[in-house]
């Protein structure tokens, strides 16, 4: 009877195995508070709902994008609207997303955005688009809008449109798209859009380069695929490699070191589960499959993402700032001989942290839900 | 006699037209559960319970059920600044998620019969529309 007792409890345990799995324990390091905060912080622009993207056109001129479909410019803190976007699609995380000045922006006036849009007019929901545009200050609007890359299909799915913006040093222009919460399908498929990271010339062409402009089934914009939804990109200042990080499932946020034409593994493999408990896979590592140069759990919900190059905090040089949509911080990593050692907890219960910036007086800047565009001043 | 009959099957087609052009309560509260799923859920959680003091609950909630025209708008527009909920006070934004008038009436209906709230009437897709921002 025991016996029996006994298997049926086997059988009843492994049985929860299988349909349900524990998030994984904390991985080290673990978020610490500061003995000290040596750093105040004052709001230099004010009264935000949701501050996307931004960008320096000065360190008193900025550009910043509302999700709700607004582009803002704000001169010491004086906001104005530019007008002369295109049709943005607001549905769930989709909205006007992040937003790039031109490498030689002073001399062209151009500049780079992502949103969320429906080109086709098909009724059928929206994808991430690129677009290109001249911003023309004197008038406050945009002028000579070009359509860079539209992903396709349209859907009404409200989850994982990315994106970020970023540059290298050889002409690229390098953006993002989540997997459109059809994590099955996309990701993993190089016909498809969605859990991609995408490589461009300046001009929107296709550089000759792409690692998959052979294949004609392929998208040779793709740079890199099996990504989740990357919301925080920076240009590592020194060796110019392209970081990313992107919200995973529960337990499974990560940072990743993008390198051209490999598969960062979603959703085959990932240190999460489903937000509801269950199970996605049991894999974390698979051949072929690149594993993340750090991972979250649990997870923080991470956005924006910068490295601090200057010299204006002294402890922080080199430092990795995320921003932390689940609790509402700014997290600082800090990293010995390629691995993170350290994880702190900046401007702590400050809000949303949607994104943070290194302006060109390499100050942080830290784009706050419900609050607007704060900077971090040293004592 | 003729008049009396064919005002009867006007009748019988006007209101047979009426309930073919409304989706069934039913219909609208399955649908309504995955709109919440998908926009909701994530910061009003699973059974409408809310974060004390983060996110208002929507299970009994006294400001949902005395309030439903606001609540409306609130989906399609968004709502920011205080609000006392069950007692207690809450000052975030809800932003406007994007949602299709068909979709605010079917999350509405099944927010108002969902968790302990129940509420007498169907919200309709006309009703939606006719709510304005304040």
């Amino acid at each position: 009877m025991i016996k029996l007792f006994t298997y049926f409890l086997t059988l009843v345990v492994s049985l929860n195995f299988f349909s349900y799995c524990q998030d994984r324990p904390d991985n080290p390091p673990l978020i610490e508070s500061p003995e000290e905060i040596n750093y105040s912080y004052e709001v230099v622009v004010d009264e935000l709902e949701i501050p996307w993207g931004l960008d320096f056109i000065s360190e008193n001129q900025l550009l910043i994008t509302e999700k709700k479909g607004i582009l803002i410019y704000a001169e010491d803190g004086i906001k104005s609207e530019i007008s002369g976007l295109p049709d943005v699609y607001v549905r769930g995380q989709g909205g006007l997303l992040d937003i790039a000045l031109h490498p030689d922006y002073q001399e062209n006036g151009l500049l780079y955005f992502v949103t969320a849009t429906n080109t086709e007019g098909d009724n059928n929901g929206g994808n991430s688009a690129l677009y290109s545009a001249k911003l023309n200050l004197d008038e406050k609007k945009l002028e000579d809008l070009k359509l860079l890359y539209k992903a396709t299909p349209n859907s009404k799915k409200p989850h994982h449109w990315g994106s970020r913006i970023v540059f290298d040093n050889q002409g690229h222009l390098f953006f993002a798209i989540g997997d459109r919460g059809d994590r099955d399908v996309n990701p993993q498929d190089l016909s498809r859009d969605g859990g991609k990271i995408y490589r461009l010339n300046l001009d929107g062409s296709i550089p000759a380069d792409n690692p998959f402009v052979n294949n004609e089934a392929f998208k040779p914009e793709i740079y890199s695929f099996g990504h989740r939804n990357p919301q925080g990109m920076f240009t590592h200042p020194e060796t110019g490699e392209i970081w990313i990080n992107e919200h995973g499932p529960r337990g499974g946020d990560e940072i990743n070191i993008v390198q051209k034409g490999l598969n960062y593994g979603w959703p085959v493999i990932t240190y999460g589960i489903n937000y509801s408990g269950t199970i996605i896979t049991d894999q974390t590592h698979k051949e072929g499959l690149e594993q993340p140069f750090y991972y979250w759990t649990p997870s923080i919900g991470p956005s924006g993402m910068a490295i601090s190059s200057s010299d204006i905090y002294p402890d922080w040089k080199d430092n990795i700032f995320v921003g932390s949509l689940t609790f509402s911080y700014l997290e600082r990593l800090v990293i010995e001989n390629s691995k993170i050692v350290k994880r702190e907890k900046v401007l702590d219960k400050i809000g949303r942290v949607r994104n943070v910036e290194e302006g060109p007086d390499g100050y942080l800047y830290v784009g706050v839900e419900d609050l607007g565009i704060v900077k971090i001043v040293p004592n | 006699m003729n008049i009396v009959l064919a005002s009867y099957i006007l009748l019988v087609a006007g209101l047979a037209n009426l309930l073919a052009s409304q989706k069934s309560l039913k219909q609208s509260i399955k649908d309504g559960e995955m709109v919440y799923q998908d926009f909701c859920l994530q910061c009003h959680l699973a059974k409408g319970e809310g974060v004390e003091s983060v996110f208002p609950p929507l299970a009994k909630a006294d400001f949902l059920l005395q309030n439903v025209d606001k609540s409306i708008a609130a989906i399609k527009y968004g709502m920011k600044g205080p609000v006392t909920v069950n007692g207690i006070k809450y000052d975030g934004q809800m932003v406007n998620m994007g949602l299709e008038d068909e979709e605010i009436a079917d999350v509405m209906n099944y927010i108002l019969n969902s968790w302990g709230n129940s509420y007498d009437e169907q919200i309709t897709v006309e009703k939606v529309e006719s709510i304005t921002e304040e």
